[in-house]
């Protein structure tokens, strides 16, 4: 069984070939990060998978129904209803509250602002932001704004959350509380995770590695 | 360290004179610390007296050094085998990797083969240090991170080594 799949994608942005026939499978539940030297390809690839960006050649496979072929409002579509995303620095909403910030995806798929926030709440609670409710992400530190990032990629129980680098920006205690909350978190409601990272500590938090080089992805050997 | 297995590994390019091996073995294997002529002897007796090496007197005289070695079937064997399967991950094993990756390109062996079934090996052991960290107490969290900021710093060699394998391949050929 398979939850998401790249097949020989191939992508070049210009003349810069990116992928050069990756190809990638992802169970359902679990976390895969995807490793690899800067400008191998590792962020084009995860945002092949996501939906965002549409490959030259090559199929991506999002739960059995092949995506890449949807036209840009479907794929918009999936990636509101079913994926969940956290980049390198949060990009919280500087206008809106934290919860705010988190309930922001459900706001966008149609639930009311009340019950959004009251969904919203508890993950303050469960990533150790109890009292931050109100803050915005210029009065939060680096790896709280990155948790409440976290809680916006996953409160709409999205099928799959796509990190690219999540922990880039932290120092590495902070960002380690930040992995496990995202694996803890993932595992509790199901998500399956692929996450880009440079950085074998982080890569350690996952189920399974992969590495890209020059666009193509190595399946590690099994041993 | 590997000593035997380096001496191995160095006769399977080609059936040597003891003088050879510790030449080859202190250019490239032994950092400033030479390996004394005792040393190979005795381990070429061990390594003959298991069927790993067998000696041949092919030239006439007298002493040692009319002896030249040739691995067996079962010393190459033995050879294959050590670099094929990764070693242990613990911290601190550049010795052994870097013997390693020197003798693979020594041999004309798939050397970034078995530095990825190493890189592999030293994931996996991070992975179970990561997992003790998540489910230990702070003890065990810190004895986890000693291994795991070494394993890491190994993986940093590992990658940058592959790098370099081309050029370090006409280094070790001469
Ligand atoms: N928007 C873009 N326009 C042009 N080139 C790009 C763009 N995004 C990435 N690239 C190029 O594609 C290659 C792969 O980049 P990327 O996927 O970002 O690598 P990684 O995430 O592994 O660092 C690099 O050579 C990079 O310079
Ligand atoms: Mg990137």
């Amino acid at each position: 069984m398979k939850a998401i799949e790249a097949r020989d994608v191939v992508l070049s942005f210009g003349e810069t070939p990116a992928l050069r026939g990756a190809s990638v499978s992802v169970a359902p539940g679990e976390i895969v990060a995807i490793m690899g030297p800067s400008g191998s390809g590792k962020s084009t690839l995860l945002h092949c998978l996501a939906g965002i960006l549409v490959p030259n050649a090559g199929e991506i496979h999002f739960d059995g129904r092949r995506i890449d072929t949807l036209d840009e409002n479907q794929r918009s579509a999936l990636r509101r209803d079913c994926f969940g995303f956290v980049f390198q620095f949060g990009q919280l909403v500087p206008e809106l509250t934290a919860e705010e910030n988190v309930a922001l995806p459900l706001l966008l798929g149609g639930v009311k602002r009340t019950a959004a926030l009251k969904q919203a709440r508890p993950w303050f609670e469960r990533l150790g932001l109890a009292g931050l409710e109100r803050r915005r992400s210029g009065e939060l530190s680096g790896g709280q704004a990155q948790r409440v990032a976290l809680a916006r990629g996953l409160v709409a129980r999205p099928g799959a959350l796509f990190a690219d680098e999540p922990t880039g920006a932290l120092d590495s205690l902070t960002g380690e509380q930040v992995m496990d909350l995202l694996v803890v978190s993932a595992r509790e409601q199901g998500t399956t995770v692929v996450l880009v990272t440079h950085d074998a500590r982080v890569a350690a938090y996952a189920d399974r590695q992969v590495i890209v080089r020059d666009g193509k992805v190595n399946a590690l050997v099994r041993s | 360290m590997s000593v035997p297995l380096t001496l191995l590994g160095l006769l399977e390019r080609e059936p040597s004179h003891g003088y050879d091996l510790k030449r080859d073995y202190d250019n490239f294997f032994s950092r400033g610390k030479p390996l004394p002529f005792g040393q190979v002897y005795s381990t070429l007796g061990r390594l003959a007296r298991d069927g790993k090496i067998v000696m041949t007197e092919v030239e006439p005289g007298v002493g040692p050094e009319r002896k030249r070695y040739v691995i067996t079937e079962r010393g190459a064997t033995d050879v294959e085998s050590w670099l094929t399967e990764p070693v242990r991950a613990e911290p601190n094993l550049q010795t052994v990797l870097f013997t390693k990756v020197v003798l693979a390109l020594m041999l004309g062996r798939p050397a970034e083969e078995y530095l990825d079934i190493q890189r592999t090996a030293h994931l996996r052991r991070m992975q179970e240090l990561t997992e003790i960290k998540r489910s230990g107490n702070l003890v065990d969290v810190m004895l986890a991170d000693h291994g795991l900021f070494h394993l890491e710093a190994d993986l940093h060699w590992i990658d940058t080594t592959v790098a370099r394998l081309d050029a370090l391949g006409k280094v070790v050929r001469g």
